[in-house]
Parts: C-alpha cells; structure tokens; sequence
C-alpha cells in the first residue's frame, strides 16, 4: 500500500520534470558535474598517489637506507688542483657498527655499486655492477627467476660468480642461455649463476659525469669480497685536463628494522651513529616508511581540499535544484491547492515535492556517477596516467547527491505544503 | 445533537476573519440542515458570504464559532490532517476551472483522490473506467486536459468527484466558464447523479442554473436571507 503511493509519486515526479525537460536538465547538470567531477579528481589523485606510495612500498617500509653522499667540494686552492683524490662515504666499519648497536635491526646489507660496461662476447651493455651480500633479496624485493643469488660461501671465497637482471639478460644475451655462461667485467669473467627480477629498484639518482636515461635494471649483483678485491675502493675517472679519484668503501648501506615501529626510533639512532664518525655529511638517510607517511599526510590534504571544492559544487548544484523548485512550487500552487481539496495531507504535498527533488538530485547523480567513471578511464587510456577509481568515492559523491536533493527540497516542500488550499485554489 | 437524518447541519455558524486591522465578518450566524440525496443551490450577490459558506462546507476552512456535522461528525474543529482525510473521504469537489492536473492524463485524473484514500489503484482500475465511461470519455482515458474542450474536461472533474464515492458533492460554478449547448450537458450529469441519489451542494450566480435545483438558498450579508423549494 505505501510502496504503491510512493511509487505512484516518483511516477509523477518524473512525469512532472519531464513537462519541462529543458529545465530539469539544466537544473540535473550542476548536480551531474558535482557527483562526476569528485569521482574523476578522487580518482586522479588517487591513481597518482597510489604510484607515489608503491614506489616508496617497494623500498621496503621496515628499511632505513644510508647513501654515501658526496660532499660539496671545498676547494682552497681551486683551479690548480685539478687532479684530486677525494675520499667520502660510508665505510664497512659503518654497517658493522649499524649491525652491533642499532637496537631491533635485522639484516644490515652493504653495497658497492660500480657502473661498468658489461660484456659478452661482442655485446656490451653498460649497467651497474652491484657488491652485495646473500642477505640481499631479503631487505629488497628481488624475484630469482632462475638459479640462485650470493650465498655467504661466494662471499667467503670472493668466487667470480654474478647474479644478472632480466632486462641486462635479455639484451646481453639475446640467443643464449645466460646460465651457462660467463661475463666479462674489464679483465676479469664472472659466471652467471642466477637471474632475478628487481620488484623494487632504488631510483638511482645519477651522479656527477654519468649519463642519464639508461635503464635502470641493467644490474650485476657479485659478491662483496670479490667487488672489493677485483675494483679496489678508488675509482679513478678520466676527463678532459684530469683525473678525478674517488675513494670510496661503501655506496649504500641498508639496513632492515624488525618492524615498523622500530624504524621510527631508529633513525635519530642511525643518525647519531654516523654524526659520530663522519666529519662532512657525506650521506644521506632515506627512510621509505617517514616518506610514506609524508605521502600519506599529502594525500590526506589533497582530499580534505578535493572535499571542500566537491562540497561547494553540490552546494552550488544544491542551490539550483531549490531554487527551480521554489519557481515550480509557485507554478504549481494552483495544482496544490487542487491536491488538498482532494484529501492531499500536508505531508503528502511535501513527499511529492521533496521525491521530485529527489528524482532530480540523483537522477543527476546517476549520470555524474557514469561521467564520472568515464572520465578517469578516459584519461587512463589516453595519457599514461594511473586512475584508480575507488568505491567509496562513487558511493560518497551519490550518497551526498541525493543528500543534497533532500537538503534542498525540505524548503520548497514545506512552503508548498503550506499554502492555505483556498488561497490555492484561487491563485492564477 | 445531529440530526441523523441530515448529511450536512450547520448550527450558528459564524466565520471572522482579520484582514488587517479590520475584522469582517463573512457569515454571522448560518444554520443549514441538508438531507441525503437532495439537489441545493446557493445564491448571492459577491460579499453575501457565499464563498465562505462553500469553503466551510467543502472542509477546507473552519468556523470561527458554531457547529458543522458532516455525516454525523463534528468536523468544526478538526486539525488539518483530519480535515484533508474528511476532504478526500467524503466530498467532491467540481471546480469553475476543472482544475485538473495538466501532468496526468485523463484516467490518471480521476484516479487522484483515490492516491490519498491510500488504497491500491490496480484494485479500482474498473471503478475509474466505469466513470469515464458515464461521462461519456471512455475513449479518451489516455489524453491530456490540454487535449480536451472545456465541456470534457469538466466531466472528467465530475468522474473525478465521484471516485471515492462521496457523501455529498460541492459544485463552485460548474458551468461558469461553459458555453451554453455544454452547460446543459454538464447539468444534465449532475442531474442524472441527484436522481441516482447522489447530494448536490451548488454554487452558482445564475438564475436558470439555480432553478433547476430542489432547494436554492439565497445568502445576504453573511446569513441565509430566503430558501426557496422548486
């Protein structure tokens, strides 16, 4: 009985819009860009942000990474010392004091990256040679494709073994099989026991006099022993009028906490540690977990400020909605004033009143809600930009329309049920 | 105590309202009894009151003093939503200008008080029809008013009247804005209804209208002056 009069009443409030399609449509469309406009920005802004915070995910959230940095030069006597050694950076007494006194750590893992070309046969790739421990796929993510990593008897007996990227296999080796064979790195052949997959990669941050825009998976993974043994730790680079020599010992130390919360009390930790035995500031901390929640904190202010212009547009498309009905109501008084002769209660007056604004507001924000998944994979599709279209969004941006319908219609509503019946009666 | 024989009794009733400053005084004392199945009309210069006797009679105003027995109820001092439900149960309403609901097609028009009644209108579907039908418009059921002449839209406002079965039917100028050939037509409806027992309360300026009534009442400065029997 009460489902039959109100679907009798939505019947007729869509009835009655469609008397004036023109004028119900205009009035849908602020709702429309209201309910489509907070879904495609959420989107946007979420696909964008989603990249953002895998990129740090795959840094590992329990790590704390330490890059050797190298200092601004200090030059007293600059021009004429053109052919220096310099000597900065993390030290292997670092990442043993980091594993001693670091409360809550786990795997401290040392790297010595080197960019050299790596040959095979009449292929040459150039790509980063990578000293590192068997702990290391466990502080990065690293799939092994085939064979096996480091372990800590390569390391042992510095053994010429190597672990390669699939990128550097696949344009090293294009016809053969990698495993069965050695690569060649200056004089000295490596023999390739393994292939993995980098799921996370340090952005490498190019340095001084290296090039740019190679690819970053061009990665050989050797023992540490052997990387200290076969390159020593000065790197000498030619250029024009010179030489520069860098003397390094580490390049990357990362370090594993237990968990999240220790990460948090360990760095002023970590920080302390090295202030102690660094002179220069010759590294950097990079702590992936502080950077997620900076992410984090930046996205929870780009929807605070998405709220407030998708608040505004509703109220705007609000705004219309109650002043077109406030124009109908005056329209149809006469209408009214039939309605209560009738038997039509007050309350009766306003369901009808508020259902057709209803119809209106979520009318137009069902087409928004189309709009507005349209849009962000639209744009998905023609720009490489990630949109991720979430739930709640869709389900926000429709629940605040037809909140929006029923905000709105309360007040022509109850000025229409208002109306004395004989004044509506009269009216022209 | 009502009389049980009446549909309508009005004692002393008395309606003031402030216009302003001013107090007028539209009825001053009105007593009226009318019984089942007769034919009234009310006549009266503008002023006389007649409006306001209607409004009162039709429920959609309430004395400012006296007593109004609508089938044995007091309805003189009903709140609003009762009021609305007396409306809609127990009166029919035929307006001057049809007042129908340009939205709705004919069928859809008579059905209206029916929607309030909160029945089921699948179960009234023959009702309605049959009414369209003794108006002669059973087949235009799926127009619109705009699509109809003022003589057929005024019949779909007296199938309309008649739809919830109504004790008494109030007709304000039935025929006022119908030419002559249709005015006849239209009366001759409302004649047809009273002879099938149906109670007419009618409205109206027009001498020959009104002599076609059983009883036609004539209102001056707010009271009934004469009453006259055809």
């Amino acid at each position: 009985m009460v489902s039959s009069l109100l679907l009798n009443t939505v019947q007729l409030g869509v009835k009655s819009l469609m008397l004036h399609k023109l004028r119900s449509g205009l009035t849908m469309l602020g709702i429309i860009f209201g309910v489509c406009s907070v879904i495609a920005m959420l989107a946007i802004g979420e696909g964008a942000s989603y990249e953002a915070q895998e990129r740090i995910k795959r840094l590992g959230s329990t790590n704390v990474i330490i890059n050797s940095f190298k200092p601004p030069e200090e030059n007293d006597d600059s021009g004429s010392n053109r052919s220096s050694e310099i000597d900065y950076g993390l030290t292997y007494e670092d990442a043993a004091r980091l594993q001693t006194t670091i409360p809550n750590v786990g795997d401290v893992v040392p790297m010595r990256i080197i960019r050299e070309n790596i040959r095979f046969g009449r292929n040459q790739v150039s790509g980063q040679v990578i000293g590192t421990l068997s702990a290391y796929p466990k502080v990065q993510g690293l799939d092994i494709v085939r064979g096996r990593f480091l372990s800590e008897m390569d390391d042992k007996h510095q053994r010429n073994v190597c672990v390669i990227t699939k990128g550097l296999a696949e344009r090293l080796f294009p016809y053969q099989d990698p495993l069965v064979n050695t690569i060649r790195i200056q004089a000295v052949y490596y023999e390739v026991i393994g292939m993995v997959q980098e799921t996370g990669t340090i952005e490498q941050r190019p340095q001084k006099g290296e090039s740019e825009g190679e690819p970053i998976d061009n990665n050989v993974y050797i023992p540490l022993s052997t990387a200290r043994a076969r390159f020593g730790e000065t790197i000498v680079r030619r250029s024009s009028g010179g030489f520069s020599a860098e003397r390094v010992e580490l390049h990357r130390i990362i370090a594993k906490l237990n968990d999240t919360e220790s990460v948090l009390t360990a760095e002023p930790q970590i920080k302390q540690l090295l202030k102690r035995f660094h002179e220069k500031k010759d590294y950097e901390l990079i702590v992936p977990l502080q950077l997620l929640m900076e992410a984090e904190a930046t996205k929870r202010m780009f929807n605070i400020v998405l709220g407030s212009i998708a608040a505004i547009s509703l109220l705007v498309g609000g705004i219309g909605i109650m002043n077109i009905m406030l124009a109908t109501v005056t329209e149809r008084t006469r209408e009214i004033g039939v309605r209560r002769a009738l038997g039509a209660k007050k309350k009766d007056i306003i369901t009808q009143f508020l259902i057709e604004t209803i119809v209106l507001s979520v009318g137009g924000g069902l087409i928004g809600v189309i709009i507005g998944i349209a849009t962000p994979l639209l744009v998905s599709y023609f720009t490489s930009m990630m949109t991720v279209i979430t739930p709640w969004s869709v389900l926000l941006a429709f629940g605040i329309s037809g909140l929006t319908g029923i905000v709105f219609g309360l007040y022509p509503a109850s000025q229409a049920a208002k109306l004395d019946p004989i004044e509506a009666l009269r009216h022209e | 105590m009502p009389d049980p024989e009446a549909i309508i009794q009005i004692k002393d009733v008395e309606k003031i309202f402030q216009v302003g400053e001013i107090e007028v005084r539209a009825l001053r004392g009105v007593d009226l009894t009318i019984t089942q199945g007769s034919y009234v009309a009310i006549m009266g210069p503008s002023g006389s009151g007649k409006s306001t006797m209607l409004n009162i009679l039709g429920c959609l105003d309430r004395p400012t003093r006296g007593q109004y027995y609508l089938g044995g109820e007091d309805v003189s001092q009903m709140d609003d939503d009762t009021l609305s439900a007396a409306r809609g149960k127990r009166l029919g309403f035929i307006f001057q200008s049809y007042n129908l609901i340009a939205q709705l097609t004919v069928i859809e028009n008579i059905q209206v008080p029916l929607i309030y009644q909160g029945v089921e209108l699948k179960d009234y579907e023959e009702r309605c029809k049959e009414l369209a039908d003794l108006v002669g418009l059973a087949d235009r059921m799926d127009h619109r008013p705009t699509q109809l002449s003022g003589g057929q839209q005024q019949r779909v406002a007296i199938a309309r009247s008649l739809v919830n079965d109504p004790l008494m039917i109030l007709a304000d100028e039935p025929t006022g804005n119908l030419d002559s050939q249709t005015e006849q037509e239209v009366l001759e409806i409302i004649e047809k209804l009273n002879a099938d027992g149906k109670t007419i309360v009618m409205v109206t300026h027009e001498d020959a209208v009104a002599e076609r009534a059983q009883r036609v009442v004539h209102m001056l400065d707010g009271v009934i002056d004469r009453e006259v029997h055809n």
